[in-house]
């Protein structure tokens, strides 16, 4: 199948490429920017001009559901939701029912996964077993089935001893811990940030040392074991601080915060909005601020949808009841823009913090256009508003922060090796 | 936002809390109130304001005694009055709230007052409910007691008059307490220039300052030239998560005892929502004392509701 | 109308009609807000010792339903003993005969009277209710729209002003 995608706005973050321009693909890999290439004969044309074609978006965190919460969520839809998003990879982590934490578990969620033909789907495994943070995974086999690397999620991992040797364990074998800090101690009860408006509220509070405290352990663990790291979700100024400080004194981190932090704070919890009811949590203006700063110096390396999809009973509870979560792969490459255009930075830099750098930390070849890779696409209308809305969303989670709002940026058709996986109806 | 409280015109449509209220309606309330505390000194205690309306007490938390008021205040205005301890009945069966709320309004409630564990569980209700039913929240987890803020205040106006000259300080557990927010809400929005909270840190929010109120850790200096002094009630559970080490040491350095009281203005008044711990929170000889309104609060409690009810009642959809 | 009623010659009418009624064990009790008005200044003329109490009857009114609870709602005052007393209730204009009603029941939930006199400034006429005045300052006719209010200036003198059809 020969494909000419042509008068794109071409944007290829990692191999710099930024122009009007056109794409060339050949048996579902790229064959060619800008000049066609040898004897080219177009089977299909797609005009894309006033568009955006940029690589398809790799997600460092999409919650799939499956196995065993399908009455949330199946992997068909959320997998349609990923292409309806632009996302043609995505890592998912290993909090499932049962947990991932067996290697033929991996290879029956790859399998499914592969047999829809959607986007590309890279388990993460558990850490510990049934991440219940007391004993080692398999990793090896865990690596050999599929995983990209090891979580522990949300599941508190209290016990230090086993954290450090999680780690050396991992290090071992030049595996990568992912790990989102939070004390579990401080953190006890609490659903809101741990500021103003829990105390008007009256809502139990998670204080940010929570998960400042935690980071600070796990940070040393890290330098002291050499342990690749990626930090989940960070939420804190100050966390962003001390990874700076981490990097500039050489320790191997990479981490990530979820696209809703880098636009709502506690604040938007307004009258107890259960869409707002977040893990980490929402916090003040002066941590959104801190976060900010951080993705613009590349402190935070790359920004991901945190996709949490929630049935809708689960949320029309009270605010603390209601179940944490909210649907996020569709509006990752809208509130992408909206950061990009409110800080002034540039659409590629933008797309690269979700493309380029989450593939380069998961250690795929992905999220780039060079000669040869995988056909994997986005084409978007960067200027196109669009209602967030239960019916235009494909993912079953339809509870987000930004239910009614219109956000910039529509994705027209994505591609998975070279094959047209969506296309706006 | 659109405030859930009021209809487009301002008028009070569901009592969530008081936060978010202008004092005109504070003051509204306060001064219809006033009526009502007449009514319950008559031989015929009744009016015939609600007659024909149902008001339903939905308490998905127990209480005794904000029940019974509530039951009282509604009846007194001759509205037949059906009370619900969802926790006994179908709630404990797996019933979710919003099924519960729905089969209540099946049968044609026109007023909930509403309990709830959870904060925010009254707006979460006020939010589902069609736009004839109103609903007022007795308390919903620690957030706010909007009735109970009222009768504050109104217990503080019949004894001192005015609120623009007063200083008053809240003691205890402002951390889970619903009172003490609504109480300061009340205060500061009527006008009190000077609000006081006096706590160890533990039993403190974050950023409480933020609220509106002075904080004070040492009670002698936080009751000097106190006009009103409002204890808060603690619970048992304080000393079993590691917020305080013992009633005895908290009694000593929280309680309120006539030698502290003396700090305070000589004709300074002592409130308490009660239940009351003596021995604890307050000593005896306060509670039984001549500068407590503690049993007014209880009487002016019914008209604080009676008249909440009957501007909920009044105000079109 | 052609000419509006003076308020203070009424007053003084009324003052009269009622004079040979006080005998028995009375009380004054006025409506608010003129009634209220005018049964202090009868109590003034006729004597203090008279009991005195005033009535808001915002609780009683018949159409809570449909306007609510007026947004200032002053309290009732019945400081004396209701059972057993002749009432002499007052008001300023007697129209559909509601407000009269309402007051009735107010005052019956206080206790049980041996009589209810009612005394009116004005009769207008338009009566709704079956209610009658047995002591009446003066009938006058009014055209539909048309409001008499009865004001009181800062030297407590009485006026009445009429409210046009809008």
């Amino acid at each position: 199948m020969k494909i000419h995608i042509k008068n794109s706005r071409l944007i290829d973050p990692r191999n710099g490429i930024n122009a009007i321009s056109d794409l060339y693909i050949v048996a579902g890999k790229v064959a060619g920017v800008g000049d066609a290439p040898e004897g080219f004969n177009a089977n299909q044309t797609i005009d894309a001009s006033g568009l955006v074609v940029c690589p398809g978006l790799v997600d460092l965190s999409a919650r799939l559901r499956e196995p065993g919460f399908e009455y949330k969520a199946t992997l068909e839809s959320e997998l349609q939701a990923a292409v309806a998003g632009g996302v043609t990879s995505l890592a998912c982590p290993p909090d499932t029912d049962p947990t991932l934490d067996e290697p033929g578990l991996v290879q029956m969620l790859k399998h499914r996964a592969k047999l829809l033909n959607l986007a590309h789907v890279y388990p993460l495994g558990a850490l510990t077993r049934q991440l219940e943070g007391r004993q080692l995974t398999e990793m090896c086999e865990l690596h050999e089935a599929g995983c990209v690397g090891f979580a522990q999620t949300d599941a508190p991992l209290n016990d230090t001893r086993v954290l450090l040797r999680a780690m050396q364990y991992a290090a071992t074998f030049g595996f990568t811990v992912w790990l989102r800090p939070q004390d579990a101690f401080l953190a006890q009860g609490g659903v809101a940030h741990d500021g103003e408006v829990a105390a008007r509220l009256g809502l139990a509070g998670i204080p940010a040392i929570a998960e400042t405290v935690a980071l600070a352990t796990i940070l040393r663990l890290a330098a002291e074991t050499g342990a690749k790291l990626h930090l989940c979700r960070l939420s804190t100024r100050i966390a962003v601080e001390m990874v700076r400080k981490a990097k500039q004194s050489g320790v191997a981190v990479t981490c990530d915060i979820a696209a809703n932090h880098l636009h709502l704070t506690e604040h938007d919890i307004g009258f107890f909005d259960a869409n707002c009811h977040l893990k980490p949590p929402l916090r003040s203006q002066r941590d959104l601020e801190g976060l900010r700063e951080g993705l613009q110096d590349g402190t935070i390396d790359a920004l991901c949808s945190d996709h949490t999809p929630v049935d809708d009973d689960a949320k029309l509870l009270p605010f603390a009841e209601a179940e944490v979560g909210a649907t996020g792969l569709e509006l990752l490459l809208p509130l992408t823009l909206k950061w990009a255009a409110d800080a002034g930075v540039t659409l590629p830099d933008a797309l690269a913090r979700i493309t380029s750098i989450p593939a380069g930390i998961l250690g795929l070849d992905a999220g780039h256009l060079g000669v040869g890779s995988s056909a994997d696409i986005c084409i978007f209308d960067p200027l196109q508003y669009w209602k967030v809305e239960a019916k235009s969303l494909a993912s079953q989670g339809k509870n987000t922060p930004f239910l009614g709002l219109e956000l910039a940026g529509k994705v027209r058709q994505t591609l998975v090796h070279g094959q047209v996986v969506y296309q706006k109806p | 936002m659109n405030n859930p409280q009021l209809t487009k015109d301002g008028k009070l449509k569901h009592l969530l809390s008081i936060e978010g209220l202008p004092k005109t309606i504070l003051n509204q309330i306060l001064d219809t109130a006033e009526s009502f505390a007449g009514v319950s000194e008559r031989e015929v205690k009744k009016v015939p304001l609600l007659r024909g309306k149902t008001v339903c007490n939905i308490f998905f938390e127990n209480s005794t005694r904000t029940r019974t008021t509530f039951e009282i205040a509604a009846k007194r205005l001759s509205a037949d009055v059906v009370s619900l301890n969802v926790g006994t009945s179908s709630q404990a069966k797996g019933e979710t709230i919003l099924d519960t709320v729905d089969n209540l309004i099946a049968m044609h409630a026109d007023m909930f007052v509403v309990r709830h564990a959870q904060s925010g569980a009254a707006h979460f209700i006020a939010r589902h409910v069609p736009s004839h039913i109103h609903v007022i929240n007795a308390g919903d987890g620690r957030h706010s007691h909007p009735t109970q803020g009222l009768l504050d205040v109104f217990t503080i106006r019949r004894h001192k008059r005015e609120f623009h000259n007063l200083r008053v300080a809240i003691v205890g557990d402002v951390l889970h307490s619903r009172v003490a927010r609504s109480e300061i809400h009340a205060l500061t929005t009527l006008g009190v220039p000077e609000v006081r909270v006096i706590a160890p840190k533990t039993l403190l929010p974050a950023d409480v300052e933020r609220l509106g109120v002075q904080v004070f850790h040492d009670m002698r200096a936080g009751l000097k030239d106190v006009d009103v002094v409002m204890m808060l009630r603690l619970q048992n559970e304080r000393m079993s998560g590691a917020l305080l080490p013992s009633a005895q040491e908290y009694f000593k350095c929280y309680g309120l005892t006539q030698e502290k009281l003396a700090l305070a203005k000589s004709d300074a008044i002592v409130m308490h929502p009660g239940p009351m711990n003596r021995g604890v929170e307050i000593d005896s000889s306060v509670a039984d004392g001549s500068q407590s309104v503690i049993l007014p609060q209880v009487t002016y409690g019914i008209a604080v509701r009676m008249a909440v009810m009957s501007i909920l009642a009044g105000n079109p959809e | 109308m052609s000419k509006l009623p003076d308020a203070e010659l009424l007053v003084e009418t009324l003052a009269e009609q009622i004079r040979p009624l006080l005998e028995r064990n009375v009380a004054l009790v006025g409506i608010h807000s003129g009634g209220a008005w005018l049964a202090q200044r009868l109590q003034q003329q006729l004597g203090d010792d008279i009991p005195l109490g005033s009535l808001d009857i915002s609780f009683y009114r018949d159409d809570f339903s449909r306007i609510g609870l007026h947004s200032q709602v002053k309290p009732s005052s019945i400081n004396f003993e209701v059972e057993g007393c002749h009432i002499i209730l007052v008001d300023d204009v007697l129209y559909t005969g509601r407000t009269i009603r309402g007051a009735m029941n107010e005052l019956f939930d206080y206790g049980r009277p041996a009589s209810v006199t009612l005394a009116v400034l004005v009769d207008r006429g338009g009566r709704e209710i079956p209610v009658e005045a047995q002591v009446v300052g003066a009938k006058v006719q009014l055209k539909p729209g048309e409001n008499l209010e009865l004001t009181r200036d800062q030297a407590g003198k009485f006026h009445f002003i009429l409210h046009e059809a809008a």
